[in-house]
């Protein structure tokens, strides 16, 4: 038996995700039922919920909205006209026996969702974006089951990847764009603990420069980000493995079990389903209108891997910082406006700094989210400012941040008030400079003899006769040419 | 005061009680005695809903006494087909499955009858979900046809039609999926309207074959089908399938007679095997129709003998999907099972009856992955090329005239095979497929004395045509004071 690294080194893993979003809207996607977590059993349900004889579905147009921000933003095809259809098997948590879904004519299709890979973009097709409506829950305890219809009814969006994913890494990644993105439009909570995004993945495996897919199986309830790196990364190990030792990878699918850590077969492809789709006869074609267009797409903000491109470009961002600028709207929201109140187009690399270090810092300790920063973006704008313009330097700058971040007072205030403008007076500068090096000849004529680690001593010196107040970049220069190295 | 008021119509009981020359409370309770007297025998009634109808009438009569406006059909006491859903009285359509289910909210329907006034006397039988032609595929009791006791009332809307031909209600309300109002109404001897597709809500109608169901009223006459047929229809947002426009005054034209109307005869429903009583009845009505300065034209539905496979493609398809809910989890007696599959399989076997099994099984066929397109797909397309039939023949003419059953009613257990049974239904399914409003008025009598009924099918949302246009045939050829014998 090969060693797994080297089967690796062998096989290129092939993997397409099925991504259930939860949409966050107040009623159910075929009933005025409202929807929540946490209520409850059964608490919120209706007739149509509870798939009583007689009860018809009725489109909630708040949904469709919803998922045209996404069919846009991954720029999706969209049908004006798509349908909804009946997918049959039978399970208690699902009243009707059916769900409704999309099959042959969904809302979105051949869009694209960008991924932030390695510090560069990668672009995954989408195959398709549908709408469907979730089922309810069972538990069992004991011999006995219980049927939960809360999340019944409550509307997805299932978003299917191409088999353009070449390892559990981008995998992973994929989760995390699509979360960040519907985070972003404020289309889903994504709240991952509560089930907002539940992925599957087909995996298959090829040998390295194959054309061909090799066999996929797919497995199901992968529900968080390490998970999926998890259970693909077994998966993979489990399919070249089988291979190597002469096996054949059957088409099946597998249930991920996160405590276990390991897969199991569900059910194999004799024993798949026959969902007998067929469009339902209770609704009509739903159309995307014109005005919800246009409403749509005027409302669409700057994507976060758009802006995750225009930080670096335009605002020289480092590529990390730039990344974690556009983990949540609300932050790169944040950097924007400091962005637009600083006269410099370029100085992203020093506001992002400030902001993933100083802000960010401030905030967690206070326990307050980005959006109810107390300092907002102009205060930080000056304080910036403050320090690239030389009136204090950076050391002070930081002092004069967290007094304002408490106090909420104007920086140039407190520099003002405390004064601690920084000294960048030359001539003063020179003579401070002549002063501190006449006090230690010994230590100036170790220096000039080559220990360079004395220079530190020096700077040290001129800050203690300043109190910290002299201009950094202006005592190196001067000290330089005062010691004559 | 004793009163009978087991024929009187609508308009007149609520005319009555609002003068106050009766009670609604003495209206329901002559009702309920006749009922308790004539129905054993009958078999119309499910359930009699004793004291919701009481309580419904004395709140009529509480109304009257402090002098608030009363509603069109106040205190008129009506009988619901049991595929319609009615809160806290016990639901079945005819169906083991669902036994002893108490729904907990009304139908559309029936939130409007309820408005109007109405009393809701109980729930009266059917075909097991609606499938069937005779009454006989209910799972509880066998309705008989007041005429003749030894013949079905037609179904799958049977109890509908024997409630009011008997007297036990003054209209009843059915549902038609693809002639189970109009055929029932044909073999009882009373008048009964299939709407146009959307024009009357759906929710809380047991779903049979949700593209093709529609609720409509049977009663002793076109005037009284339109009052009820009033109270009922128009724009429900909790069906998306209902139709955005208001129903127009259905008895605003009713006398306005049929002069220069041109009423069609399709060739295709001429042509087979007719009973020739029925062929009779029907001369007359037509000749009846040109008497009062109706045009009569000839014209062609060429794909009407695709209607019936059409038919049980579309709707075995729809229902297996719409009774898939019913798995012993929920409604009705659960089977003895260890296991979920045994679960779902041994109650759908025992609690099913043949004719709804047959029909899941065909559906289920039909909707196998990969032939959809050719059954499922087919049998829509068959559905625009009927509907594309009647739009060229209401170019032609404003209503389409035709015998709504090939013979009159047939005696009890005679169609012994599903086909037999299927074939009584070959003028009635086009309609549905084509979501057009159909109606059955009677026409006279057979030699033996079994009504026969017109059918007329008219353009989407022009009921009014349909109404008018029975008016004629009613007083010309209908059957005037005859009441089934034993019954009057």
């Amino acid at each position: 038996m090969t060693e797994l690294a080297q089967l690796l080194e062998l096989y290129e893993p092939v993997i397409g995700l099925e991504v259930h979003v939860q949409l966050a809207t107040k009623s159910k996607a075929f009933s005025s039922s409202a929807t929540g977590f946490g209520e409850p059993p059964n608490s919120l349900t209706d007739p149509v919920v509870l798939g009583l004889p007689g009860a018809l579905p009725v489109f909630n147009q708040a949904v469709l909205e919803l998922a045209l921000k996404l069919g846009v933003a991954t720029g999706s095809q969209i049908r004006a006209k798509s349908r909804f259809a009946r997918k049959h098997y039978f399970y208690p948590d699902q009243p009707k026996n059916y769900q409704i879904t999309q099959f042959d004519e969904p809302l979105c299709e051949n869009g694209h969702l960008d991924l932030i890979v390695g510090g560069t973009v990668k672009r995954v097709r989408l195959e398709r974006i549908h709408l469907e409506e979730d089922a309810g829950k069972n538990t069992h305890v004991g011999a006995v089951s219980h049927v939960d219809l809360n999340r019944a009814g409550v509307p997805l969006c299932e978003v299917v990847s191409a088999p353009e994913l070449t390892s559990s890494e981008e995998a992973a990644e994929f989760m995390r764009a699509l979360h960040r993105l519907v985070r972003w439009l404020e289309i889903s909570e994504g709240d991952m603990e509560k089930g907002h995004m539940r992925c599957d993945a087909n995996v298959s495996v090829r040998l390295r420069g194959e054309d061909r897919l090799g066999t996929r199986t797919e497995l199901k309830n992968i529900n968080s980000f390490r998970f999926v790196q998890n259970a693909i990364d077994h998966e993979i190990a489990r399919q070249v493995r089988l291979i190597d030792g002469g096996g054949r990878v059957e088409r099946e699918t597998r249930l991920w079990d996160a405590d276990l850590g390991q897969s199991a077969q569900m059910r194999t492809k004799e024993e798949a389903n026959d969902y007998r789709y067929f469009p339902d006869p209770d609704l009509p074609m739903m159309v995307v209108a014109g005005p919800l267009m246009g409403g749509v797409l005027r409302s669409l903000p700057e994507l976060p891997v758009a802006r995750f491109e225009r930080y670096q470009k335009a605002n020289k961002v480092a590529a990390d910082d730039a990344r974690t600028l556009i983990s949540e709207r609300a932050l790169a929201d944040y950097f924007d406006a400091v962005q637009k109140a600083h006269p410099t187009e370029e100085s992203g690399k020093t506001i992002a700094n400030w902001m993933l270090t100083e802000l960010l810092g401030a905030l967690n300790a206070a326990g307050k989210a980005i959006a109810d920063s107390p300092m907002p973006p102009e205060t930080l704008s000056d304080l910036v400012v403050l320090v690239e313009n030389g009136t204090i330097s950076g050391k002070i700058g930081k002092e004069i941040f967290a007094e304002s971040f408490k106090t909420g007072e104007a920086p140039a205030a407190i520099v003002e008030r405390r004064g601690v403008q920084q000294i960048s007076d030359e001539p003063l500068l020179w003579s401070i400079v002549e002063k501190v090096v006449a006090a230690s000849p010994k230590q100036a004529t170790d220096y000039q003899g080559g220990k360079d680690t004395l220079f530190g001593y020096f700077v040290g010196q001129v800050m203690k006769e300043t109190g910290g107040r002299a201009n950094p970049v202006m005592t190196t220069d001067l000290l330089k040419k005062r010691l004559g190295r | 005061m004793t009163v009978d008021p087991a024929y009187w119509s609508v308009a007149d009981i609520a005319r009555r009680i609002a003068a106050g020359e009766v009670s609604a409370v003495e209206i329901t309770e002559a009702f309920l005695a006749r009922i308790g007297k004539v129905d054993p025998e009958l078999g119309a009634y499910l359930v009699v809903d004793e004291t919701g109808a009481r309580v419904q009438a004395q709140q009529v009569d509480l109304m009257r006494g402090a002098n608030l406006p009363l509603g069109p059909l106040a205190g008129v006491p009506i009988a619901l087909k049991d595929m319609i859903v009615t809160k806290d009285v016990v639901t079945t359509a005819g169906s083991k499955i669902l036994e002893g289910w108490v729904p907990p909210y009304d139908a559309t329907v029936v939130e409007k009858l309820r408005a109007a006034g109405a009393v809701i006397l109980g729930k009266v039988n059917c075909d097991e979900f609606g499938m069937g032609s005779s009454t006989e595929r209910s799972a509880y009791k066998q309705t008989k046809n007041p005429w003749d006791t030894t013949r079905v009332p037609g179904g799958s809307s049977g109890g509908s039609s024997a409630a009011v031909a008997a007297g036990l209600c003054a209209a009843s309300l059915g549902t038609d999926t693809g002639g189970s109002i109009r055929q029932p109404a044909s073999f009882c001897g009373v008048v009964g309207i299939k709407p146009t597709y959307g024009r009357v809500s759906r929710y809380g109608i047991v779903a049979y074959a949700s593209s093709l169901d529609q609720v409509g009223p049977l009663a002793h006459s076109v005037a009284d089908a339109a009052l009820v047929l009033q109270a009922i229809a128009g724009h429900d947002a909790r069906d998306s399938t209902s139709l955005p426009s208001a129903a127009p005054d259905f008895s605003a034209g009713i006398a306005a007679g049929v002069a220069g109307l041109k009423i069609g005869l399709p060739k295709e429903y001429f042509a087979g095997e007719i009973d020739a009583d029925v062929r009779t009845a029907l001369a007359a009505a037509v000749a009846a129709l040109k008497d009062k300065g109706a045009e009569i034209v000839d014209v062609s539905l060429p794909h009407t003998e695709l209607a019936l496979p059409a038919y049980y493609i579309v709707a075995p398809a729809e229902a297996s999907s719409n009774l898939a809910r019913y798995d012993g989890i929920r409604y009705g007696k659960r089977a003895d099972a260890t296991d979920l599959l045994s679960l779902y399989s041994r109650t759908r076997g025992e609690r099913f009856g043949p004719e709804v099994k047959r029909r899941i099984m065909l559906g289920t066929y039909a909707l196998r992955s990969g032939y959809y397109d050719a059954f499922y797909k087919k049998a829509q397309q068959i559905r625009t090329l009927i509907k594309r039939d009647f739009d060229e023949a209401f170019e032609k003419c404003d209503v389409l005239l035709t015998p709504t059953t090939p013979t009159a009613a047939y005696e009890l257990g005679a169609k012994a095979t599903p086909l037999e049974m299927y074939l009584g239904d070959i003028f009635t399914l086009a309609c549905n497929l084509a979501g057009l409003p159909g109606m059955s008025v009677p026409c006279g009598l057979t030699s033996t004395g079994l009504p026969v009924g017109a059918q007329l099918l008219g353009k989407p949302l022009d009921e009014a045509t349909l109404l008018r246009t029975g008016a004629v045939i009613e007083a010309a050829v209908g059957l005037g004071d005859k009441r089934p014998r034993g019954f009057a």
